[in-house]
């Protein structure tokens, strides 16, 4: 790390004691044009890869999986088969890769904890009253440090929008502190639920307070309000995690969520991670697809490459 | 050998992009066919059909409008036999597809027209543009049935607004097979939405309705009827198109009267400084 | 890492034939006193095909046909016919437009991205636009019963050989006259594959004559007798040259010329769309354009900051074979353009700026020039003055928005401009203040049908495209 990010670092780590300074700094953040952004990112969705980028791009993909199950009708049973099919998501072809994370609510984690131990796959719970973040900051703590207990390596907080949209910048920052200081050791991720925050100009803000009070991972979205990740929102966050690297030395992660169903949608955002901030962030340790069904199209894919021949989703199990 | 037995078609309401029965379940007959006798509340539902496809269509951009005008041209052009049959003269037929070949153009062009800069007296830059009204109740004329239909229908919508049109009570066979036309032309469901039976039912309910932003009462021949429609239309302030003359001539070109008389001026300010 | 396999689109869409001849009244024939030459692929050097090369007679029988057209067919037919026709023409592009963007890209060097995603539906949409003017001239605001002007000379260019026919021929067609229009000699297949469109449209014998050639048979065209109206895009020397011949005659002329455009970021500006602003400016096709953004104007205290991220960017441009749909730059169209972009370019770094391109490995054949900036760069440069016409930027910096106006209007052209600030009051104080035909704010190089295209100064006269593209060609 050179002198001047070092210098600048503490700079910004200062921000977070007065709420002048955090609204000062993330509104004389540069704009974002959203015609130019939206732009942007559709050209990128143009590029087209084929043959050997593909297969590569399949692989890539699948460990940067974020096996997902979010629902109030899960059961140990089924987070127990999801964590084995993150595991070994294709039992026919030992040659394809595990997925990154299984990522489930915090009553499941015991349970995919046991499954999970010593596969390299990583256990995310969510956690902070996952998904409004409505409840009291010590019952959200107390989630955190309950799914961590119970074996989760990344946890998935939700910031307090209301909060963030009314302009109480530091009462945000101080969430996501006392939320990364609960984690403990495990990853932070820091869902901004961008579907809620209705411009760029927000989500530009909203990544940088999250990376500003420790989050090691933003995320766009919970998946459960009607927009979840889209490519302008991701792009504007991938720009967000490389101008703070930039600035503090310090590289952030990016996890889009919800919405992203298909090979082809996931290999038009592995082409803009590529090339927007590079291959520094082309690892499942700095990018992520939050998905459910995702995994199974790329299967079906990997194995069209591999074998020639368009499978079908009764080939693969359901999760 | 026996001769075929004909399979006939049974002519419906088309609203929202679907041909429905009348919910009440009337019909009346036309030239040997049934035809629905639509309600009050096929009328309604027609509105909220209408009313849901305004963002959509006015959101679109005028190049697409006008190329799917267009294409409902082509798709006229190519059932020009099937409006034979029902008795339109062929040159009708013609004028028709013409028309909408016609009023495609203007969808990119109207804003030039209509619109422009404003010269004001300071540091402003002032612009004015043409915006598309709305839901628009449309009174067909009971005819020339096609042709007097996409004269009516098409000034409405190429701008941006969607309608609700009362097609003519004693030739509706043209209207429920134009619906047809409109169907396979790209046009977003609700945009045009037709229904048939007695305007008696129908343009009091439509120029009554809080939802309903202009109401064009070309087709009203019953001079009563017509102000008792303007004077409901009145209520929220409806745009009303008077109805034509009896010995309007439809074959000549129609100016730009029924395309700006359904649209809202939108000026703009902005202060022009370092 | 994430390496791109290669992603050819097939060329197999499209039949060339060996050779082509003249397009005059209605059908090909070979010239009576011309001569012939080959087009080739800049990307690979390779012949494409052998275009014949219209002599001083085939412009005679060309001219003469186009007369005859306008004056026993196009002249009295009615507008919506006229329309009819334009709008078959528009159809049948849209239904071709993979051959004609794969042929384009082939003769042209630009890469099928841009042909397929720009240069194809602009055409088909301006023939659109025009078509729907040919039956309501009265309405253009040019008094109750405007009028052709009789047979156009139309001379073209070889950045967008299809677009900027379409530019030319869907306005005047519309309008009621009947054309004869010279591709350019480095980019004649698509105006030929154009012609059997017309063919297909069953447009009649002699609306449209296209007649291939070089500077000669330019010259020849446009000094006719029996032209009513010359239209030309290209260079500002050539303009001036065309103005000359013709003056003294009846003759009425719209010229697009040149540009050295200013694109000018201010401090708070969408930084990030902004580079993407500036590197569309400047490397949208090769930077063979004439509205280029091609000198940068950045305010001083974001300066290092914007050149940072526009080299960071540019380094993800990936150059290389056009038929490649991930090719962001292609080839530059020929060996003479590759002379002067390098000449200039040479002269940049001998008068003191400093040269910047990302690491590229260029092909071995064809005609290649790596993305290039110039930084530290004065108004006296050359490389600030001259129209480069390539894939080379010259970066100066400004402090107040006064200064940005007076460096932006210091050149005798005044095609274009681009502003970037999120201050629309601002937005609206420069453009009132800016030498340029088209301002763009906040984006760069768009394009429509509908919009107005055109310069001041001595990047020419006259509008194409919008309600004001018709006055060119209307008798008023």
């Amino acid at each position: 790390m050179t002198a001047t990010t070092t210098s600048a670092r503490s700079e910004l780590s200062e921000l977070g004691r007065s709420e002048t300074a955090l609204r000062t700094f993330l509104h004389g953040l540069p704009g974002v044009d959203q015609v130019g952004a939206e732009q942007r990112a559709a050209q990128l969705g143009t590029r087209s890869i084929k043959t050997t980028a593909k297969a590569q791009a399949i692989d890539l993909a699948i460990r940067m999986v974020d096996l997902t199950t979010l629902e109030g009708a899960d059961t140990p049973g089924k987070v127990r088969a999801l964590a084995a099919k993150a595991i070994r998501p294709d039992p026919a072809d030992p040659s394809c890769p595990h997925v990154g994370a299984v990522c489930v609510y915090p009553a499941m984690v015991p349970y995919v904890a046991e499954v999970l131990r010593g596969s390299g796959v990583h256990l995310a719970s969510v956690a902070t009253a996952f998904p409004s973040g409505q409840a009291p900051l010590e019952i959200k703590l107390a989630d955190t440090r309950a799914a961590v207990a119970a074996g989760a390596d990344e946890i998935d907080m939700v910031i307090n929008r209301g909060a963030f949209l009314s302009g109480r910048y530091k009462e945000v920052y101080d969430e996501i502190v006392a939320t990364k200081e609960a984690s403990g050791d495990a990853h932070l991720k820091v869902i901004l639920e961008t579907g809620e925050l209705a411009t760029y100009d927000n989500v530009r803000r909203a990544s940088w307070l999250a990376m500003l009070a420790g989050g090691d991972f933003i995320k766009t979205s919970t998946g459960k309000v009607p927009i979840a990740a889209t490519m302008p929102v991701s792009l504007v966050m991938l720009e967000a995690v490389r101008d703070f690297r930039e600035a503090t030395g310090r590289q952030v992660g990016v996890k889009p969520a919800g919405g992203i169903k298909t090979t082809k949608d996931a290999i038009k955002y592995l082409v803009m991670v590529n090339e927007t901030v590079g291959p520094d962030w082309l690892d499942p340790d700095w990018f992520r697809f939050g998905a459910s069904s995702l995994l199974n199209d790329l299967l079906m894919q990997r194995t069209k490459l591999t074998t020639g021949t368009y499978s079908g989703p009764d080939y693969f199990t359901l999760d | 050998m026996s001769e075929r037995v004909a399979v006939r078609k049974t002519y419906k309401l088309f609203i929202g992009g679907k041909f429905p029965r009348s919910e009440s379940g009337r019909s009346y007959l036309v030239q040997s066919s049934n035809v629905s006798l639509a309600s009050r509340k096929d009328a309604r539902d027609a509105v909220v059909a209408a009313r849901a496809a305004v963002k959509g269509w006015a959101g679109a951009t005028a190049y697409n409008r006008g190329q799917i005008l267009y294409r409902a041209a082509e798709m006229l052009e190519g059932r020009r036999e099937q409006f034979v049959a029902l008795g339109i003269p062929g040159d009708e037929v013609d004028a028709a597809v013409d028309r909408w070949v016609w009023y495609a153009g203007w969808a990119d062009k109207l804003a030039q027209v209509y619109g422009g800069a404003n010269p004001v007296a300071g540091p402003y830059f002032n612009i004015s543009a043409p915006e598309p009204t709305g839901v628009v109740a449309v009174v067909a004329p009971e005819r020339p049935a096609l042709l007097g239909l996409v004269s009516v229908i098409a000034p409405a919508i190429v701008t941006g607004n969607t309608v609700v049109v009362a097609a003519s009570p004693s030739e509706p066979l043209a209207a429920v097979t134009l619906a047809e036309v409109l169907a396979t032309s790209d046009l977003p469901g609700g945009v045009v939405n037709i229904l048939t039976g007695a305007i008696t039912e129908t343009a009091p309910t439509l120029a009554a309705h809080m939802d309903v932003n202009a109401i064009d009462l070309t087709g009203v021949t019953d001079a009563a009827l017509a102000t008792d429609l303007e004077v409901k239309a009145a209520e929220n302030l409806k745009r009303v198109l008077r109805p034509a003359p009896a010995d309007h001539d439809w074959s000549v070109d129609p100016g730009l009267d029924r395309m700006t008389a359904l649209l809202e001026t939108k000026t703009v300010w902005h202060p022009k400084g370092v | 890492m994430f390496e791109y396999a290669p992603a050819p689109e097939s060329r197999s869409v499209v039949d060339l034939k060996p050779s082509y001849g003249l397009f005059i009244d209605g059908t090909f024939v070979d010239p009576t006193d011309g001569d012939s030459f080959k087009s080739i692929n800049p990307a690979s050097e390779e012949v494409l095909a052998e275009v014949a090369e219209a002599g001083p007679q085939d412009v005679e029988r060309a001219v003469r046909a186009a007369r005859k057209a306008y004056d026993k067919v196009w002249g009295p037919m009615s507008g919506r016919d006229r329309a009819k026709y334009l709008y078959r023409i528009a159809r049948l592009i849209q239904e071709r437009s993979r051959e004609l963007a794969v042929l384009e890209s082939l003769d042209n060097g630009k890469p099928i991205r841009e042909s397929r995603d720009v240069d194809l539906p602009l055409v088909a949409a301006h023939f659109f636009y025009y078509a729907g003017w040919a039956d309501k001239l009265e309405h253009s605001g040019f008094g109750a019963n405007p009028r052709p002007i009789g047979v156009a000379a139309q001379v073209i260019p070889w950045n967008f050989p299809l677009l900027m026919l379409a530019w030319k021929i869907a306005p005047a067609l519309a309008a009621g006259n009947t054309v004869v229009l010279k591709p350019a000699e480095t980019t004649p297949l698509t105006a030929l594959l154009f012609a059997e469109i017309c063919q297909q449209a069953e447009l009649p014998a002699g609306v449209v004559n296209i007649l291939t050639g070089a500077g000669d048979t330019g010259r020849a065209l446009v000094e006719h007798q029996g032209v009513d109206k010359v239209a030309f895009t290209g260079s500002t020397d050539v303009g001036r040259a065309i103005a000359r011949s013709i003056a003294g005659t009846r003759k009425k002329l719209t010229l697009e010329l040149g540009g050295k455009a200013a694109n000018i970021v201010f401090d708070d500006a969408p930084i990030d769309q902004a580079v993407e602003g500036i590197v569309n400016g400047i490397f949208f096709n090769q930077g063979h354009v004439c509205c280029a953004g091609s000198r940068l104007l950045v305010q001083e205290n974001v300066a290092d900051r914007v050149l940072e991220s526009l080299k960071r960017r540019m380094a993800q441009l990936r150059v290389g074979d056009p038929l490649d749909k991930n090719t962001d730059v292609g080839a530059i169209n020929s060996a003479a353009q590759l002379e002067r972009i390098r000449e200039l370019s040479d002269a940049g770094s001998a008068e003191g700026a400093e040269r910047w391109s990302p690491p590229c490995d260029l092909p071995d054949r064809g005609f290649w020039f790596a993305p290039t900036i110039f930084t530290g760069v004065t108004q006296a440069h050359r490389i600030a003055r001259e129209e480069i016409f390539g894939p080379v930027l010259s970066v100066l910096t400004f402090r107040t928005p006064a200064e940005a106006v007076e460096k932006a209007n210091n050149t005798p052209y005044g095609l274009s401009a681009g502003i970037w600030t999120d201050k629309g009051s601002r937005i609206l104080w420069m453009a009132d203040r800016l030498r340029a035909g088209v301002v763009w704010a906040n984006t760069f190089n768009k394009f429509d049908p509908t919009s107005p295209f055109g310069g001041y100064k001595e990047s020419g006269y006259g509008r194409e495209g919008g309600r004001h593209g018709l006055e060119g060609y209307l008798n008023v």
